[in-house]
């Protein structure tokens, strides 16, 4: 803060709290925040790990077949639904007809080819 | 965006400006800058209308915003439409800290104050036994120890009737649950208040030896002393306890020995008392307090006199803020203790642990919210072979929560007072949880004084506050 020293522990709180709020401090880009956060820490970004993708769960039986999405939709995930960058073809701008021909995973995964840039 | 100002105090030391933010509790050293901001505010202050009254008085545009960004994140300002945010209420599992425990209600002095005799008492002691028994103890220490899970740190006061009538059972005590907090891995430490008529060498030794921290109840000179805190046959007892509290301090090493100063009409040279026990006697720390009663007792102070009290104290604290800033300890205990809390910025819903983290159990193992209301039937919170009755901790705990003291509730100093004590509320209004609005200046003023303090010793020898940091019950 620059124009007000935290002279106690309350007060050091409240510096922690306004330097995350203002402007300078927070970059233009921040990965995995949405909305950007109301305090320093702790905070727990929204993706990947708060999405129940079947990705690497079994259903009740100790199979894949019983899971409320195919295991197979686990192949393009990170496509359309993520915004962040990963090992699959970019939606936005070179690949967005990438998954066209795969409208039902379990059924139409081979579908899914390889990008060649 | 429309703004207000947000709730705060500010004040000044040393030539710099602080602000202390009331919902927060937080204390800050602010520049001109915000001066100036605070100058363009008026009731209600569109962002513009701030921003050009920046610039108007030099300031860039750049600076002007970042400058309202700033105080608005810190609540300095709010939105105009911003609702008062409630405190919070204290977690519904509050493990206990502190047990005070009244080891007689018997006392072989006949002060006239006493809230536990005298006419004010709340206290309902017939038929009930005058000396706590071992089993009872044994209870109650037992009772501490299984409701204050989870703390490391757990604490023990012997208070009276007069404490030392019944010493044996105090070495009993002390040794029990140092045994049972060793077991549960938790560290116990003991204290206790006594009139100190009853000291000899082998209680010294023993006080001092088990690191029992001791805090004497005591007027001042003979002449202060002896108005009002006289035997059964009227004669004073300050030429009794003078030499036997020379010896204590002489030979209790282990902990600070402390004085508590009850002032009441008649005894108020304030500046005097703490000379002679700071000074003539050696006390480490000495703190006092006006005495709770209801305003028509003779020994009542009253408003010339607390004025009187008022100045003093400010006496004794310009003397405090000099040791301070030469990084001395002073021993005025009234502003040390506050300065702990605005360290921590405490925001308290309740004036103190009473009925919390801290509660009184009587000889007749009768639990109370503090030693104040031991042995009174209105008061008591259950019995410690049942436990905490948890119907009537909570109706003490809500009616004594600042959100149903509606007079508080537009008071900078509230964060410190919430109302103050539970006890005086009772005695002057029949309700332990009426606030103590006979005091409300006088806290004001006391507190303004304490946050003076705080920040010339902030601005000019911080080093000195890093004794406060650390909670003193952690």
């Amino acid at each position: 803060m620059k124009h007000m020293r935290a002279l106690n522990k309350k007060a050091a709180r409240i510096s922690g709290y306004v330097a995350a709020q203002t402007a300078d401090a927070v970059p233009d880009v921040v990965a995995l925040q949405d909305p950007r956060p109301t305090q320093t820490r702790p905070h727990v970004p929204t993706g990947c790990a708060l999405m129940f993708s079947p990705g690497w769960e079994v259903d009740s039986a100790g199979g894949t077949a019983g899971l409320c999405q195919p295991v197979e939709r686990d192949i393009y995930d990170c496509f359309v639904s993520c915004y962040w960058p990963a090992q699959v073809p970019d939606h936005l701008n070179n690949s967005p007809n990438w998954a066209s021909k795969c409208a039902a995973a379990t059924k139409d995964w081979r579908n899914l080819d390889l990008i060649f840039p | 965006m429309t703004y207000r100002l947000g709730e705060f105090h500010p004040f000044q030391a040393e030539g710099e400006r602080f602000l202390y933010l009331v919902p927060a509790g937080a204390i800050f050293q602010v520049d001109e800058a915000v001066e100036k901001l605070l100058r363009c505010m008026e009731i209600s202050t569109p962002h513009d209308k701030l921003i050009s009254g920046l610039v108007d008085q030099g300031m860039s545009l750049e600076d002007a915003e970042g400058l309202v960004s700033e105080m608005f994140h810190a609540n300095v300002i709010i939105s105009e439409t911003a609702a008062a945010e409630r405190p919070q209420t204290p977690p519904a599992v509050f493990p206990l800290q502190t047990l005070v425990m009244n080891l007689t209600n018997q006392c072989n002095l006949s002060c006239q104050y006493c809230y536990e005799f005298g006419a004010d008492k709340v206290a309902t002691p017939e038929g009930k036994p005058k000396f706590m028994d071992l089993p009872t103890a044994k209870a109650s220490v037992d009772f501490l120890l299984s409701q204050a899970e989870g703390r490391r740190n757990i604490h023990i006061t012997f208070f009276g009737g007069e404490t030392l009538m019944n010493f044996p059972l105090l070495k009993q005590v002390v040794s029990y649950a140092t045994e049972k907090a060793a077991e549960k891995g938790c560290h116990i430490d003991f204290s206790l208040t006594t009139n100190a008529t009853l000291l000899t060498p082998a209680i010294i030794e023993f006080l001092s030896e088990n690191r029992i921290g001791v805090t004497v109840s005591m007027d001042g000179p003979k002449e202060m002393h002896d108005q009002l805190r006289v035997f059964s046959n009227g004669k004073g007892s300050y030429d009794i306890i003078a030499p036997k509290v020379r010896e204590l301090i002489q030979n209790h090493k282990t902990r600070p020995i402390t004085a508590r100063v009850t002032l009441t009409a008649g005894v108020t040279d304030v500046v005097r008392i703490f000379k002679h026990l700071k000074q003539d006697l050696g006390f480490h720390e000495v703190g006092f307090a006006p005495v709770t009663t209801s305003p028509n007792q003779l020994y009542a102070i009253n408003g010339t006199g607390m004025d009187s009290v008022l100045g003093q104290f400010h006496l004794l604290a310009k003397e405090y803020l000099e040791y301070a800033l030469r990084g001395e300890a002073h021993g005025f205990s009234n502003v040390s203790d506050t300065l702990a809390e605005l360290c921590q910025g405490v925001n308290k819903s309740h004036p103190c642990g009473a009925g919390l983290g801290l509660m009184g159990v009587g000889p007749s193992g009768d639990i109370a919210p503090c030693h104040r209301f031991v042995d009174s039937d209105q008061h008591a919170l259950g019995h410690i072979s049942t436990g905490i009755d948890l119907a009537k901790q909570s109706d003490f705990l809500s009616r004594g929560h600042i959100d149903s003291k509606y007079d508080c509730h537009t008071c900078w100093a509230r964060p410190l007072c919430a109302g103050g004590c539970h006890h005086e509320a009772f005695v002057r209004y029949g309700d332990t949880g009426h606030p103590n609005l006979h005091y409300c200046d006088w806290i004001r003023d006391w507190t303004n004084t304490c946050l003076e303090i705080y920040g010339a010793i902030a601005a000019k020898n911080p080093e000195f506050l890093m004794q406060f940091a650390e909670r003193k019950s952690a």
